[in-house]
């Protein structure tokens, strides 16, 4: 039996869990919005942006350091860019790179960390993203665990041949047999497509899913969405974050 | 009686040119469970995935008086209700109520009815405290009673179970057998697994290089092809 972190945190029941999708994620956009355009007090601002996550972590009744540390994943990523700037002579950017990815995934963090997969899906379905793209990323989250056990598997039946000898002919080989166990894996993972779609179309499926009951937007959600969308813009405005 | 399933002269070649069935003749009584025994490759699978349409091959076959068609598909498919050898297949949608209500919501319910009936069908199955964890949550045997109730919930006349017993332990597979007692459809399982056949099954079918070789009770079938002999080794 699998555990996901995340997905454990998004069955919380604080306020901000109880909060509609759509809300959430609108608020979202708008935090990423005026996150990318920030310009000027670069410092100033990136503290209180933090300080505005940091109180939807506290809102949220999530592990502060666990989502801290798990934002930091993104960093390697930006690196490389802010690491160019630096060497370029461009310090400010640099940092404005690596402190606007970090908020940036951290604020997506406290998305997916509020709000259960299912309810998300329907809530972006709602706001008009693509229904096969949800679709995708629905069975990609689903089956994630399927395929990545099937991973373990064949790693672990690869380690009971003696694949874990060092040494670098060892090495080659493992290489190799990596190489062969990906494709092995494509064909697995190309196959439990095959089945799970005749699973569907014997359950009468018919190219479209329908949903369950709609949730409610209602006055909270409003007054959530509001408040969320005017914070970082009004920060922003008032330490002169704007391009001059 | 008139059967619930005719089948007659079923032939199924695969694209590697693979004869699967080469004159399958069959029928499916109200009220009766039939299992299905035969090597791996037999051609069990390849029939029943024909049942509901899911491979077309020559011949004929009816179910519930309908000749099963393009036309006649959605209907047979709401008769006929398949539970696939492996549930993680079968169970695809983020929550173990939504996966359930999948296919009542395919049959044009609209989601009221849906959910009253999947939490009915959980409710048959035992599973209705699981009704919002999510799938790969539950145990093997638990997945096994959640696919079946997403197939109970489409209300189907006929059940087909693919090998039910993979991946379920003894304690498992009772309460499988208990469950499918339980169930008034007629029912078609496919298995090796010969205890539990003889458990649930009124009459079998052997199946051999794609063809019904005999039919019987299955303590019967399997002396007849040795099915169950025992291994022996030579000191």
């Amino acid at each position: 039996m699998h555990h996901v972190v995340l997905e454990r945190w998004s069955r919380g029941r604080s306020v901000l869990h109880r909060r509609d999708a759509r809300a959430k994620t609108l608020a979202l956009l708008v935090f990423l919005v005026v996150l990318a355009t920030s310009y000027g007090p670069l410092a100033a601002l990136s503290g209180v942006y933090f300080a505005l996550l940091l109180s939807a972590l506290l809102l949220a009744r999530l592990p502060v350091a666990g989502a801290l540390a798990r934002s930091a994943l993104v960093l390697p990523f930006s690196v490389a860019f802010a690491a160019v700037s630096l060497l370029a002579g461009d310090a400010p950017r640099a940092a404005a790179l690596l402190s606007k990815s970090y908020l940036s995934a951290l604020a997506v963090l406290i998305l997916i960390s509020t709000t259960p997969l299912p309810q998300l899906l329907r809530g972006l379905e709602q706001i008009g993203v693509p229904h096969f793209l949800l679709m995708v990323a629905q069975f990609l989250y689903r089956y994630l665990f399927v395929i990545s056990e099937e991973a373990q598997h064949m790693r672990v039946a690869a380690l009971s041949r003696g694949a874990s000898v060092r040494g670098m002919a060892a090495r080659r080989a493992r290489f190799r047999a990596a190489a062969g166990a990906l494709a092995v894996l494509f064909a697995r993972s190309y196959a439990r497509a095959g089945g799970i779609h005749r699973a569907m179309l014997s359950r009468g499926f018919q190219g479209r899913f329908h949903l369950l009951a709609a949730p409610r937007f209602g006055w909270a959600d409003a007054a959530f969405l509001l408040l969320a969308a005017l914070l970082p813009a009004a920060a922003r405005g008032f330490l002169g974050g704007w391009r001059p | 009686m008139t059967p619930l399933i005719t089948v007659r002269d079923l032939h199924f070649r695969y694209d590697d040119g693979t004869a699967a069935l080469n004159g399958v003749n069959f029928d499916l009584f109200p009220g009766e469970t039939v299992a299905l025994l035969g090597a791996n490759g037999s051609g069990k699978t390849t029939f029943v995935l024909h049942l509901n349409g899911l491979l077309a091959g020559s011949g004929s076959i009816e179910v519930c008086g309908m000749p099963l068609t393009k036309a006649t598909l959605p209907r047979v498919r709401q008769k006929i209700g398949l539970v696939f050898q492996d549930s993680e297949t079968q169970l695809f949608m983020p929550t173990v109520l939504e996966d359930v209500a999948f296919g009542p919501l395919n049959l044009g319910l609209d989601p009221h009815a849906a959910v009253d009936r999947a939490m009915h069908a959980l409710e048959l199955t035992g599973m209705s405290g699981e009704a919002h964890k999510a799938p790969y949550h539950l145990s093997a045997g638990e997945k096994k009673r959640v696919a079946i109730a997403g197939i109970l919930a489409m209300q189907p006349e006929i059940l087909i179970l693919d090998e039910p017993t993979t991946f379920l332990d003894p304690p498992a597979q009772r309460s499988l057998i208990e469950l499918l007692h339980s169930l008034p459809q007629a029912k078609i399982v496919v298995t090796h697994d010969t205890s539990f056949a003889a458990a649930l099954s009124s009459r079998a079918v052997f199946f051999q290089k794609g063809v019904v070789a005999a039919e019987g009770d299955v303590t019967g079938l399997v002396r007849r092809f040795a099915w169950n002999s025992p291994v022996t080794t030579s000191r």
